[in-house]
This record gives C-alpha cells, sequence and structure tokens, in this order.
C-alpha cells in the first residue's frame, strides 16, 4: 500500500449538525492529481443501508472540497456540497419502495463519510477506504425540549425552545401515511417555534371508531397550545403537508376558533366539500379511486382522483374569506396530487375575492410530492400505506432527484423566513416606512 | 402577560468542537436598543462561570457578536468567541477556581442568553436563551481505558480504518488524568494517549523512564498507529518527559515533540520524574508569595536552572521540536528555559529541528482556545497536601489570543511531521 496515500485527511465540519445546515467536506493530503470517491454511508433505523457517492480528482495541493471541487460522476455529479446526503438511496440489493423517515429525534442521524482509493461504483463493503469520519445530523438543537401535551384526545408531541419565550405557536400537519412522525415539528422548534405535531390519523377516537377526527380534535389542539404559558396567544400558525392542507385549509376558513397568523400548506389541493367534516373530505377524494392510474412499474398515481378543479364552489376551499397569509408549495412533477392546478386555482379565487396580497406561491419544476426539509434523500415512489386501505402499495410521488432536492433546500429556507415575518416581525412596521 | 414576541437568538454551529468558532447573532430587537449578551457556564464542579459584552443593536434591529464590538463587560471589541475565553466564576463564588473537563464523553454545555441593558442585566430574566454543546471528542471517537504492563491512561482513537499517527499526551505537576486535550487530538486524526503518571498512589520508583517508554511503545504498537510517527505532546511537568524521553531515551524515538512551557530542570539526583519533582517541590516551598497570597515559584525555579548540571541535555534531541510558552510565565521561568534550549541546541548542531513560539502577556497554563484564562489557581502541594494558590500569570486577553494561535500552529506543526511525508514539502 502506498504509505503517502495511507495519510489522506478527511474532515467535516461541522461534524454534529442540525438536518438543514450545510457542511463543508474537506479531503487534504491526497497525492496531487489522484483519483479519489468519497462516499456516505447511513443505516437507517428499520436496518437498511443507504449510500451515495462521487468521483473526485484532487488539485495539485491534493485537496478536495466538496463545496468547491466538482464531482465527475456518481450518485450526483458537479459542485454539490451537501450532494452526499441529498442523493442518499438505498445499496444496491435492497428491497424496492423504500423512504428515509426518523422516528425518533431524540438521537442524531449518524453519516460515516470516508474516503477511497480511485472510482468506485460498488463493492464498498469490501474495499478499505483511506481515511473514514462520522458525522451527526440532528432534528432538535441543544436546549429544545421534546414532550407530550396531555389534554388531548390522545397525547401529543410538542416541542419547546430553550429559553422564557413566550414563542410563536406551531401546529404540524402531515399526510395519511401510517405512523405520526414529529421531525419537522421538532425541527421548527430549532428554529424558535412551539410546535405541536398532530397525529390525527392513529387518535383513539379513530382507532376505536374507524372514522376521522373532526374539527373540534384541531380547535382542541390549538386551545391547548394557546393554553400553554410560554406561547404566544395570538401568533399561531399551521403547516399542512398533503391530506394535512385539507385540514389547514377548512380550519384556517372555517374555524370560529382557530385564528392562524399564518399557514403554509405543502403539496395540497383546496378541492373538498365545502365545510365538510374530515371524515366526508377524506371520503371525497377516495370516491373517484376510479380515476387511480398505473405508470408503467405498476406505481400508484393519485393525481387525476381531484380533477378536473371543480367549477362548482360547493367542492372547494373558499379561499376568498381566508384572512392571513398563505404560502403554497407545489412540486410540479407532483404525482399524487394535482397541487399546481389547485394552486392556479387558488390563485384566481383570490384575485376574484380580492385577498390575492395574502398568497404567496412556490411552484418547483421537477420536484414530486414529497417536499422534505433540506438533504432528505429524493423518493420518487414508495411502500404506502393509507388510511382505510388494507395493503401497502407502491405510489409515484413524483420529482427528479436533483430538481427535488434544490427544491426541499429553497422552499425550506422560505418557509422559515415566511414564518420567522409573520410569526416574529412586525413589532411596528411604520418605523420602517421610510427605508 | 404581556405578549411581546422575544428577540430572536442564534448559536451557529449548536453543537462543535471546543477548538471550533461559533457566530452569536441576536435578531427582531428594537433598532438602537441596549442589551446584554451573556454566556453561563455550570461546571462538573457545580460552580457558575460567566462571560458577557455590552452590545447595542443597529437599525435592522440586529446585533452580531462577530462582527459588532462590545462596550463593555468582561471583554470589548470586535470578539466573536469573547464569550466563552473571557469566562470567570460568577461574583461570590470560592476563589481560586480552575476549569477542566474531566468527562470528555460528554459535552460542556453554555447557555447563552440575551438581557435587556448594560447596568444592572442580571436583575431580570433574560430576553431569550439558547443552549449550545461544545465537544471534546468528535463523533466516532473510541474512549478506551488503559491499564497494561503497569500503564494507567485513556487511549482516544478517530474512526476509521487508520493506520493513525499517535501522541503521547501528559499534563502537568497538578497530577491527575487530564484527558480533554488527547480527546480533542484525537477529534484530530492521531490516536492519543492521555498518560497519568503522577495521579496513582504506587511507589514513585514505577515512574522512571520505563514508564514513559512503555507508554510510548503501547500506542507505538498499536494496530491502528504507524509505528514511525509517533510524537509527545507535553505541557510544564509533561514537557520535561518529553525533552528527557527525546534526549536519553535509547527505546523510543519520537517522531516530534511539543513542549507547552517547557520545563527541562533534570538534576542528576534521583533517579524518577517523580522523586525529582519531589526535591523541586521541598525547594518551591521557599517560593514568594505576593500581596495576594499568590505563591511564585518562577524566581526560585530560574535558581536551579541556572546550574548546568541541573539541565537534560537537550543538544541530544534528534526530533523536530515545537516550544511554546508564555512571557509573564509566573509559575516556571519558561522564557529562560526556552533560551536556553535554543543555545544548547544550537551548540550541538540541531538548530534546524526547533521552532518556538512566545507570547506576550501569556502566562502558563496555555490550553486549547477558547477555555478561560487563569491567573491564579489553587494547587494541592503533593507532599505536604497544603493547599496553595498558585500564580500561573498571564493578562486574560493576550492570553487568549495566545492559546488559539498556538493550537493552530500545533496542529500544523502535528500535521506537517506526522500526517505529511517531509519530502513532499520544500524546506525553508
Amino acid at each position: 500500500m502506498d504509505r503517502k496515500q495511507c495519510c489522506v485527511k478527511l474532515s467535516v465540519q461541522p461534524s454534529r449538525g442540525l438536518m438543514d445546515e450545510k457542511f463543508i467536506v474537506l479531503v487534504q493530503n491526497a497525492l496531487p492529481g489522484s483519483q479519489l470517491t468519497i462516499r456516505a454511508l447511513h443505516q437507517c433505523e428499520d436496518g437498511h443501508s443507504w449510500e451515495a457517492f462521487g468521483h473526485y480528482t484532487a488539485d495539485t495541493t491534493g485537496t478536495i472540497n466538496l463545496s468547491e471541487d466538482p464531482s465527475i460522476r456518481g450518485t450526483y455529479s458537479g459542485v454539490e456540497q451537501m450532494g452526499l446526503l441529498w442523493s442518499l438511496r438505498p445499496i444496491p440489493g435492497s428491497k424496492p419502495g423504500l423512504r428515509m423517515r426518523k422516528k425518533n429525534i431524540q438521537t442524531p442521524m449518524e453519516v460515516t463519510i470516508s474516503v477511497y482509493q480511485g472510482h468506485q461504483t460498488e463493492g464498498f463493503a469490501d474495499l478499505v477506504p483511506l481515511s473514514g469520519v462520522v458525522v451527526e445530523r440532528w432534528y432538535m438543537a441543544p436546549g429544545v425540549r421534546g414532550f407530550q401535551l396531555q389534554k388531548v384526545d390522545s397525547p401529543q408531541p410538542f416541542f419547546l425552545p430553550l429559553g422564557p419565550g413566550p414563542f410563536p405557536g406551531l401546529l404540524d400537519l402531515y399526510g395519511l401515511g401510517g405512523q405520526l412522525v414529529e421531525y419537522r415539528a421538532a425541527l421548527l422548534a430549532s428554529h424558535g417555534f412551539a410546535s405541536m405535531a398532530i397525529d390525527y390519523v392513529n387518535s383513539k377516537f379513530t382507532i376505536e371508531t374507524g372514522k376521522m377526527v373532526d374539527s373540534q380534535y384541531f380547535e382542541t389542539a390549538y386551545r391547548v397550545l394557546q393554553q400553554h404559558p410560554q406561547v404566544c396567544k395570538s401568533r399561531i400558525a399551521m403547516i399542512g403537508f398533503s391530506f394535512g392542507t385539507s385540514i389547514t385549509l377548512k380550519m384556517a376558513i372555517y374555524s370560529e376558533i382557530i385564528k392562524l397568523s399564518a399557514a403554509v400548506c405543502i403539496s395540497g389541493s383546496h378541492v373538498q366539500p365545502v365545510d365538510g367534516s374530515v371524515e366526508e373530505i377524506l371520503r371525497f377524494s377516495y370516491k373517484n379511486a376510479g380515476k387511480t392510474r398505473f405508470s408503467e412499474k405498476d406505481e400508484k398515481i393519485w393525481r387525476d382522483q381531484l380533477l378536473p378543479i371543480p367549477t362548482d364552489p360547493s367542492l372547494k376551499a373558499d379561499v376568498g374569506r381566508l384572512q392571513c397569509p398563505l404560502l403554497l408549495l407545489v412540486g410540479e412533477d407532483d404525482q399524487s396530487c394535482p397541487a399546481q392546478e389547485s394552486a392556479l386555482d387558488i390563485k384566481e379565487m383570490m384575485a376574484q375575492a380580492g385577498n390575492s396580497h395574502l398568497l404567496t406561491v412556490l411552484s418547483y419544476p421537477n420536484a414530486g410530492h414529497l417536499i422534505e426539509p433540506p438533504y432528505t434523500p429524493h423518493t420518487r415512489s414508495s411502500n404506502f400505506r393509507t388510511t382505510g386501505m388494507p395493503e401497502k402499495v407502491m405510489y409515484l410521488w413524483g420529482g427528479q432527484t436533483v430538481e427535488h432536492s434544490r427544491a426541499q433546500e429553497d422552499a425550506w429556507k422560505k418557509i422559515l423566513v415566511f414564518l420567522r415575518e409573520n410569526l416574529y416581525g412586525g413589532r411596528n412596521p411604520t418605523l420602517f416606512s421610510h427605508l | 402577560m404581556t405578549q411581546v414576541v422575544p428577540p430572536i437568538l442564534s448559536v451557529t454551529p449548536s453543537r462543535a468542537l471546543v477548538d471550533e468558532k461559533f457566530k452569536v447573532l441576536v435578531e427582531n430587537l428594537p433598532p438602537g436598543c441596549p442589551v446584554t449578551v451573556r454566556s453561563l457556564h455550570h461546571s462538573e464542579d457545580k460552580d457558575d462561570w460567566e462571560a458577557y459584552g455590552h452590545y447595542v443593536s443597529d437599525h435592522s434591529g440586529v446585533v452580531s457578536v462577530s462582527e459588532d464590538l462590545s462596550y463593555g463587560g468582561t471583554y470589548t471589541g470586535k470578539e466573536p468567541m469573547g464569550l466563552l475565553w473571557s469566562m470567570r466564576p460568577v461574583p461570590g463564588s470560592r476563589p481560586g477556581l480552575r476549569l477542566r473537563k474531566m468527562n470528555v464523553c460528554t459535552p460542556m454545555l453554555v447557555t447563552v442568553s440575551v438581557h435587556s441593558g448594560h447596568e444592572g442585566f442580571r436583575d431580570q430574566a433574560p430576553l431569550a436563551s439558547v443552549l449550545t454543546e461544545r465537544w471534546y471528542m468528535a463523533p466516532g471517537i473510541r474512549r478506551i481505558n488503559i491499564n497494561e504492563q503497569g500503564v494507567q491512561g485513556t487511549l482516544f482513537i478517530p474512526p476509521g480504518p487508520g493506520p493513525f499517527p499517535g501522541l503521547l499526551d501528559m499534563w502537568g505537576g497538578g497530577g491527575g488524568l487530564l484527558e480533554s486535550r488527547a480527546a480533542l487530538l484525537a477529534s484530530h486524526g492521531y490516536v492519543s494517549l492521555a498518560l497519568d503518571y503522577l495521579g496513582f498512589d504506587q511507589e514513585s520508583e514505577n515512574l522512571e523512564f520505563k514508564y514513559f517508554e512503555t507508554a510510548f511503545n503501547i500506542i507505538k504498537d498499536h494496530p491502528q498507529v504507524m509505528p514511525d510517527r509517533v510524537g509527545i505532546f507535553g505541557l510544564s511537568l509533561g514537557s520535561l518527559v518529553a525533552v528527557t524521553l527525546a534526549a536519553y531515551s535509547t527505546i523510543v524515538k519520537p517522531c516530534c515533540i511539543v513542549c507547552i512551557s517547557c520545563n527541562h530542570y533534570y538534576p542528576a539526583r534521583g533517579s524518577t520524574v517523580t522523586s525529582k519533582f519531589e526535591g523541586v517541590t521541598r525547594q518551591l516551598s521557599k517560593a514568594r508569595v505576593n500581596e495576594d497570597n499568590q505563591v511564585i515559584w518562577k524566581d526560585v525555579a530560574l535558581e536551579f536552572i541556572t546550574d548546568p548540571s541541573n539541565i537534560a541535555e537537550v543538544g541530544r534531541i534528534n526530533c523536530p521540536t515545537l516550544l511554546v510558552n508564555g512571557c509573564d510565565d509566573q509559575n516556571w521561568p519558561t522564557v529562560e528555559t526556552a533560551e536556553d534550549v535554543a543555545r544548547l541546541m544550537r551548540e550541538a548542531g540541531k538548530e534546524h529541528l526547533l521552532s518556538r513560539l512566545a507570547y506576550p502577556d501569556t502566562g502558563h497554563l496555555i490550553e486549547p482556545p477558547f477555555s478561560p484564562h487563569f491567573r491564579a489557581t489553587t494547587f494541592v502541594m503533593r507532599s505536604s497536601k497544603e493547599k496553595v494558590i498558585l500564580l500561573w500569570g498571564g493578562q486574560t486577553k493576550p492570553h487568549s489570543d495566545a492559546q488559539e494561535d498556538s493550537w493552530r500552529k500545533i496542529l500544523s506543526f502535528l500535521q506537517f511531521h506526522l500526517y505529511c511525508s517531509p519530502n513532499l514539502k520544500a524546506k525553508i
């Protein structure tokens, strides 16, 4: 073995970061001009292994800096500082339809980053790397406290930033699939929002009756959040993903009790029976099950179920009545939900009603349905069992990896700015009117 | 309760190694608002340490500790890391405290908070707080207790296949086993052994050369260590071990040595490090005490080392040597020692091996960056168990600058000699 190449130094800074923080991967002391492969390996909670890699050439000082140097090929190419994370995919031979979602957010995601001699594409398990480091990626910043708020039907995970507060509050609603995920709420708390992840799929009521919870469930959650001594009563927002969007719009527009300072809707639609119960809204989208298409890989495509966007106003949430700012995030290649068509219709409805100054639409070409926090690996399709359905089937979510990953990064930044402006900002706007 | 939305305080990165910088930012303040940014750490010894700076927000309501001037507090001026290096025990604490992390498996927790106003900022609750973690151990580092062949210590191994260069790490005459620097060196890619050589109750006969040579070989023979790339890192008494091993040992050949606050006192009598040290401490009991009741060893020690028969023959050293010392060292005459070492190595034709860093207004305890400075702390005399207050020296700001500068240079010295192949670099 070449002694000099043994001394290759690999470093990643920061070695412990939040999930949305960038890192710098640096290789030093390599032979100038040598070909090296940098690879990331992660074993997720369900035991599956994910990997990403890039092929690089060391410069004349024997250095490779991932924030400046291009990967020639691999699971990503070009100058991609965070490519080792967002291009992670199951190792060859894994079962199909996997999706990476962290359940335990009290521990970090651990990624081993290694550098190998030459340009390798496979068989990494049998190779000895030149160097390797371990990197931790956290959903929770130090000091963020996660606990259960007990006063609703079922205890809801609640994340509170450190400090006296009071903090603006957030109700976080995910989509219909399976278990509750808390990671977005935890990450938002790490940015200063008291966040409650609402489990509306697995509530005691739903388990006992087989029916969806109704408005009262969410209104109670809102009240519980408001009443927390460290939450700012008058600054509460809702963030809904996929079916969570339908609930968010329903609450924002029709609830007498919930008064939101802002709403964020990701990959969702406003098509729903006006003032229908949550159960009715759910049944409505299943009504058109016959419109489900299948891709050439036999993946279920759901997006047509709500199409065409109805002209009948009783079938769409009346966004003209919205009184709070709304941020809509849309993946133009969303195969599960007609988010783009819905967004265009929402725009029109609000323009007619005269409240379009409240609306911001962020529409991302070639992004799919699953717009997650940044650097989450893109999942174009996965095995999914939705509420009320017996088995897991392959669903097509859509999106092309590179563009989808860029969309996630941009979307998250803009979500944080939007929430900051509407929940933290504007003590006295007239002070700045001369600027 | 008034529902006024608080300012937004952030520390980035929120989790870092102890030698990494952070950015402290306060946003969403009213414009032109006086605030105090404060850090608080509750130590393992249950003392509270704090630092604070007085700031005024700009007209976008922002205070950036990295960019703005502190107008007063425990530090002034533009000091991105002032909230760490200027920490001192809170008012009312017992005197002579020293901050050392004994458990390196957990991070040092620092709460950074922002308070309204300058004078009397402590009287009200903070407006916002965040917690930041400062780690000695990078993720993936393995910590292994060593108790073999009579040697006691702790070994830290970086993640990855290796092989790695190695380091034997020794602190000073205060005794006990301090793992912090060895853990940090492992975080920079060195297999490091923090050696316990004064803290246990064995007979001092055991601590002759053989002990240190065995320890060195434990590192050298480790399957993940490159046997010809093992160095020695010593502070104070630890540096005495480093120079004498490098000068006299026929068994071990360190690849390079780093000596902080170098000590080359090596009288002929006494066969072990501890017995030589015992001799010194007996004589040091004659040391001067200043008006603050702090003991100054430097002057008494200077008398010993002027006798050439009391000095290690450093001209016999055959490896690259880095000496780091503070010019205001009140504990040991390290300025004179460094001069003496330079002279002796020059006379022996070894000048090309020596590099020196000497820092003005810097004391004896030169530690990794952003560690608080201690001008004087309580020290328990090994022989008599008497508690005294030893004066180490240094002024906080220059001492802290020295810690930051020297660490960077020490790391590049180690990288050069233990990681790079010398053939690739031009000799200057």
